[in-house]
């Protein structure tokens, strides 16, 4: 590929590249998100390819790999062109039946067709399954449209089109237009972006680093992940933007090593970039130069904290370093540095193209813009949302989410990460944005948010995300290091039926010290989830405490498995699936659990069809 | 000459370079900040957190660590809040609960009023102020020592807990240590630090052990002086004089 050397020469080369897309030509495009490979997408690829091998296809059908589309739940995901046509849930043999009745046929099959679970209306079209209808797809909308390992792609729908445009402003009117949207930083702490280049290109200092950070590490977040998976060159795209904007000549993208395919797709489109002339030495024949390195992380949750990141880099071991100064006038190497997260990167180039005033008639006057969330736990839809700021809780689980699976009751929704603190029914209808999670005393994070029903036990949550950060702790201060862990082995003593009234108070004031006294943000939000389950259900640790009991009924040495004699019908299927043997019975009679064999796995729980089995 | 701001520290006016941290400023001006991980031969850490302050800057309240924070015109530092006292009274707890006997430890604590930690006692002795690995590092510039793991189960070691091959055995680390807990001992010529023996360097004139050999050869070899100049010890060597 030849290099383009103006903006004008990317406009031609992408008016070619869309001249050379038939919109009419049959394209099956399959989801190669993270998700639907684990679901074993790859097979049905390959056998996509195949098949159409065997029809003597190749000119005629297209297969095309897309980055993740968000809906996980349903996976693996296969959209047919131009007739729109989503199915769901493909296996690997439905191929050739796909490519018989759909393609060269006018036949639509029905068992791959989404069937709204509310209203068993079979929907045809991706875009009106409630999941996608209801959000506002600015960013990840792009992933479907694109194979992330394809360049031209990117460029055919538009990308690079920001660059090329900023390029010809004045950097300082780029920050200002950055400013003016109100971007803040989708990474967890929602400062202002446009602020933060401001201090980065006004920092005195050379080399000025830009970092994009994918450090992702949150339990069940995957948003960074799929967005770097599915849509790299817009993250680049984002950072050449801001380069350039502060004045950087060097950028690093800081991606974990457990994600191998954001790892292998943006070092290929960091290659591609550069053979384009969009990134490197005089990007676009404009005399600015950027170039990225890719940095892997070494497995720690602290390296997403800016400190411990630079150190990272630098080589060192990933812990904080407490500095009174801001990364911007002193970061990376101790120079002016602007670090900023997967998402936030990737929403600068439409900022850029359809103007700051577009942007922030988006969402919340406070929170512009969208946001992408990772909806995962007690939920039916389970996968990847982009909503405007300011849509209520309710509007995602119940709207998009499709609500609790198997009718159960929706008990709270974690927002914010392990950190984040756990928000009850009441607070449902509140709108989403930056400000009014710290309200409720969670908070936005990077987007996680795990909803949890009836059968959820929130003390054994608090346990589960305290347990995850004391694990993930450098160790380095005092109050994160020991108190996060006697805060645990408190809850444990609550949860095994040994706690004390007055261990909730301690919870709270352990918790406070922690807060305040520890050195980086790690520690200063890690008893967030048990503040807030205090806060909101307070009877449940009461309960465990004074009853000794376990109202979801999860703490195992506070529960019993029996069996109802009434429900009973003797299947035997608890018998079968007990582990220790300690259900037993006849066929056809009514069965029993024998309490001192018993683990407590709920295995037989699970097993019964007739609600024989009750935990006390 | 340095700059000079003045603040107000728990209400008193006191003067004192730019660039110093709150925490010496305080120090010069007799106000006892309680702090074990803070040294004046090594940089800055802020591990330990005793030493925080609560701090009013431009309007804006917060608790920081007096002994990384720097001094600025107009700040005002108050040094036992309620706030403050309450993040001391933690750490105290938790690090009581790691060595429940070390007097500097117990004394700092019932300046706090606390006597034994509300936490169980589980010994480990090190309180991982850091002090060891910095002065190592940054004093000496062997880096023999450092942390291995993470989180409590965080400890002071040496690479792959094996002997250590760059230790000089200088015996900096057992002299920083405020809670004692690095041992050193010295018997018929040898020294032994972190589980290993170093061979004790013998006085060419009066035949006592003075220092360990690997201390010696690294002094020679940083400081680029001739292969017998540490033949006597410093008793020796002054008398010659």
């Amino acid at each position: 590929m030849k290099k383009c050397k103006s903006a004008s020469e990317l406009a031609s080369l992408r008016e070619k590249l869309a001249a050379a897309r038939d919109p009419k030509k049959p394209t099956i495009v399959i989801c190669a998100g993270t998700g639907c490979l684990a679901y074993g997408t790859q097979k049905l690829i390959d056998n996509f390819r195949a098949e159409i091998a065997k029809r003597k296809l190749e000119g005629t059908v297209d297969v095309r790999t897309s980055g993740c589309h968000g809906f996980c739940e349903r996976g693996p995901l296969v959209v047919i062109q131009p007739k729109q046509i989503f199915y769901q849930h493909v296996k690997t043999e439905d191929a050739g039946e796909i490519i018989e009745k759909t393609i060269l046929g006018d036949a639509v099959i029905d068992r791959l067709v989404y069937r709204d679970p509310a209203t068993k209306e079979k929907i045809l079209h991706e875009h009106d399954v409630p999941f996608y209808k209801k959000q506002m797809r600015l960013i990840f909308g792009m992933n479907g449209q694109i194979d992330p390992r394809s360049i031209d792609d990117y460029i055919a729908i538009g990308g690079y089109a920001g660059l090329a445009k900023a390029l010809a402003m004045k950097p300082e009117h780029i920050v200002d237009e950055v400013t003016k949207a109100k971007l803040r930083g989708r990474g967890g702490g929602g400062f202002m972006t446009g602020w933060k280049w401001e201090s980065t290109a006004k920092a005195e200092g050379s080399p000025k680093y830009v970092i994009c950070n994918a450090d992702e590490g949150d339990p069940g977040a995957y948003m960074d992940r799929s967005l770097l998976e599915g849509n790299p060159h817009s993250v680049i795209e984002g950072m050449v933007i801001g380069a350039f904007a502060i004045g950087s000549s060097d950028g690093y993208i800081y991606v974990r090593n457990e994600y191998p395919l954001a790892v292998t797709n943006v070092t290929a489109a960091i290659e591609s970039a550069r053979a384009y002339g969009l990134l490197g030495e005089n990007i676009l024949g404009s005399g600015f130069s950027f170039d990225i390195k890719i940095n892997r992380g070494g497995g720690a949750f602290v390296c997403g904290e800016s400190s411990a990141l630079f150190a990272s880099i630098e080589g060192r071991a990933g812990e904080p370093r407490q500095k009174y100064v801001h990364a911007t006038d002193r970061g990376l190497y101790d120079k002016p540095t602007c670090l900023n997260n997967v998402e936030t990167w990737a929403n600068v180039p439409p900022i850029i193209v359809k103007g700051a005033e577009w942007y922030a008639s988006i969402g919340t006057p406070g929170s512009t813009g969208t946001k992408i969330f990772s909806l995962v736990g007690k939920i039916n839809n389970t996968g990847l949302v982009e909503v405007p700021m300011g849509i209520t809780l309710r509007e995602i689980v119940f709207g998009i989410g499709g609500g609790i699976p198997k009718g159960r009751k929706f008990k709270a929704i974690q927002t914010g990460g392990p950190s984040g603190g756990c928000i009850p029914e009441k607070h449902l209808d509140m709108p989403v944005d930056f400000d009014e999670l710290s309200k409720v005393g969670s908070m936005m994070g990077s987007g996680g948010m795990i909803v949890m029903d009836d059968r959820t036990c929130m003390v054994d949550v608090a346990k589960y995300f305290l347990k995850f950060l004391e694990q993930e702790s450098c160790g380095k201060c005092t109050p994160c290091r020991e108190g996060i862990y006697q805060m645990r082995t408190i809850l444990d003593r609550i949860s095994e039926g040994a706690g004390e009234e007055k261990d909730i108070e301690l919870l709270e004031w352990i918790g406070t010290g922690v807060i305040d006294g520890s050195l980086c943000a790690l520690g200063g939000t890690a008893p967030f989830p048990v503040l807030s389950t205090i806060k909101y259900f307070r009877d449940e640790y009461l309960a465990h405490i004074r009853d000794k009991k376990c109202p979801a009924g999860v703490c195992k040495k506070l529960i019993t498995f029996t069996v109802a004699a009434d429900n009973c019908t003797g299947c035997t299927a608890c018998a079968r699936v007990c582990p220790t043997k300690a259900a037993t019975g006849e066929k056809k009679k009514v069965h029993t659990i024998d309490q001192a064999t018993c683990i407590k796995c709920g295995a037989c729980f699970e097993a019964c069809k007739f609600d024989a089995i009750t935990i006390s | 000459m340095a700059d000079m701001v003045t603040l107000t520290i728990d209400g008193r006016r006191v003067t004192a370079n730019a660039g110093t941290t709150i925490l010496e400023a305080a120090r010069d001006a007799n106000i006892d900040i309680p702090n074990l991980c803070s040294n004046e031969e090594l940089h800055p850490y802020g591990s330990c957190r005793l030493c925080m302050v609560e701090i009013t800057h431009k309007k804006r309240q917060r608790l920081v660590v007096s002994c990384i924070h720097e001094v600025a015109e107009g700040l005002e530092v108050k040094t036992a809040t309620e706030r403050v006292l309450n993040v001391r009274r933690l750490v105290m707890h938790l690090l009581l609960s790691r060595n429940s006997t070390h007097p500097r430890l117990r004394e700092i604590a019932a300046g706090l009023g606390i006597e034994k930690s509300m936490f169980p006692v589980d010994y480990k002795g090190c309180i991982l102020c850091g002090q060891c690995v910095r002065v190592c590092r940054e004093v000496v510039g062997v880096s023999a020592i450092g942390f291995k793991s993470r989180g409590d189960t965080r400890a002071v070691a040496t690479p792959f807990d094996e002997p250590p091959g760059d230790c000089i055995a200088c015996g900096s680390c057992h002299y920083v240590c405020p809670v004692g807990v690095i041992p050193m001992e010295e018997k018929d010529g040898v020294r032994r630090i972190w589980k290993t023996d170093f061979p004790m360097a013998k006085c060419s004139v009066c035949g006592k052990y003075f220092a360990p050999v690997k201390q010696l050869e690294y002094f020679r070899k940083i400081a680029n002086l001739p292969e017998n100049h540490f033949d006597t010890c410093v008793d020796c060597r002054s008398t010659k004089k």
